[in-house]
């Protein structure tokens, strides 16, 4: 069946820099900086990529960085862990904003 | 290394039709590179495909059925050539060879030919025979190089078969006991991890690292060094990428990682691999892929010494596994 989301599409990623060079070599020398070894590990910062693709819904990054997790050592469960951690986050940003609702709620009522 | 086309007189295996990869050496002659023995410094001993577990990574399909194992006169003539040659490492390996009823006397009889002996276990089959193996193994300063996939229960059990983490974890501790992993000991416990799926291995300073945190917080486990290799597309790990098909992806990850700088150091141009039936390879995937060294099979007992330096080494598609990254050296 035809999609937007080609798997195929995903090492095509660099192609993106063909009509504005410039910009995507800055990305891409940035993006590897990111990622390499730092203050975090290269594990970590893939774990924390991957919660994130989980949080943006990008099948592109979801199919990558569970790919890069487990390259770089990590299991299913610090993985499944991960994406519980930002659904409490995304969660509880909805959740909180339910105090919002009760101010104007109480503002309004007698 | 120079730029040399190969022998028209091939010595490898035609590539594999299943799947459209460049073949080996025709990427190595792309990097004006050949693949030719070294001084060959290691022998490494099969002694069978007898196992007592179903690992799902085995390039050599091992298991509890298999009837290929090293008979005594075939360990005879492994020691005699051994006595005749000047190795600087043995290295035992199946299957598992703690099976085979020939290891201790191999052992006794083979380390004065060496200064070091090294026998690689699965673990789980070394349990029920710690007290007797492990004095000979303690007596001869074996370096044992166990397989130890992941820290985690359910990674390794899925490779390795349910309850082997647990089992393997026991065995360690009793080994730790005598002081093998220590490094005041001088007991070398090495461990081997192959990633638990159609993936390449993690960086092996940082794995290292982190193995070291976890089993020691955790289990209460000391080792010395953890070596990362990926695993091998033959025997039931092929079957398995077939399966689930995942073969292509894989083949493919292999070949887009191809670092020719690791070709210098890989370990087929230091060693030679002898297999249960005495034939020779010039590694532990070859005789699984069934490409003997030379071409030709050859048996221990028609060796003079070492193999030639500057001899081709037979290759086929499995060689991209040591190539990728940083290699299996």
């Amino acid at each position: 069946m035809e999609t937007y989301y080609k798997p195929e599409d995903l090492p095509k990623f660099e192609e993106i820099g063909k009509e504005a060079p410039e910009l995507a070599k800055k990305f891409f020398e940035y993006y590897a900086a990111v990622f390499a070894e730092g203050e975090l590990t290269e594990r970590e910062k893939a774990l924390i990529a991957l919660a994130v693709a989980h949080t943006v819904q990008c099948p592109y990054c979801i199919d990558a960085y569970t790919q890069a997790c487990l390259e770089k050592g990590s299991n299913l469960a610090e993985m499944t862990e991960a994406v519980h951690v930002v659904t409490a986050i995304r969660g509880g940003a909805s959740l909180v904003h339910g105090i919002q609702m009760r101010n104007i709620a109480q503002k309004l009522s007698m | 290394m120079t730029a040399t086309k190969l022998s028209s007189e091939s010595i490898d295996e035609k590539e594999d039709a299943a799947v459209d990869v460049m073949p080996f050496k025709a990427t190595l002659a792309q990097h004006n590179l050949k693949l030719v023995r070294d001084t060959t410094h290691t022998l490494q001993i099969n002694l069978g495909f007898l196992c007592n577990q179903v690992c799902r990574h085995c390039h050599l399909n091992a298991g509890p059925g298999r009837q290929e194992n090293m008979d005594a006169k075939t360990v005879d003539a492994v020691i005699s050539y051994a006595a005749r040659s000047n190795f600087e490492t043995i290295d035992i390996t199946g299957g598992a060879p703690e099976l085979n009823s020939h290891l201790p006397r191999l052992i006794e009889d083979i380390s004065p030919h060496a200064a070091r002996i090294m026998l690689r276990s699965n673990l789980s089959a070394m349990k029920d025979k710690l007290t007797d193996l492990v004095d000979l193994l303690q007596h001869h300063r074996v370096t044992i190089v166990a397989s130890f996939p992941s820290v985690n229960i359910s990674q390794t059990d899925s490779q390795r078969g349910e309850g082997i983490f647990q089992e393997s974890v026991a065995v360690l501790k009793y080994l730790n006991g005598i002081g093998y992993g220590s490094d005041k000991s001088g007991l070398v416990l090495n461990l081997v991890s192959n990633p638990t799926g159609a993936y390449l291995p993690p960086a092996q300073e940082q794995a290292e690292k982190r193995f070291h945190q976890i089993l020691e917080n955790r289990w209460g486990v000391v080792f010395n060094n953890l070596y990362n290799f990926a695993n091998v597309p033959l025997g039931r790990f092929r079957d398995w990428l077939i399966n689930s098909n995942n073969f292509e992806n894989y083949l493919s990850k292999l070949l887009s990682s191809f670092n020719a700088c690791a070709v210098e150091g890989l370990m087929c141009r230091s060693l030679v691999s002898v297999a249960w039936d005495g034939s020779l390879y010039d590694c532990d995937f070859n005789l699984a892929r069934g490409l003997p060294m030379g071409g030709r099979k050859i048996h221990v007992s028609e060796m003079d010494g070492t193999p030639k330096q500057g001899s081709l080494i037979a290759t086929a598609d499995h060689c991209y596994t040591c190539t990728a990254g940083p290699g299996f050296t």
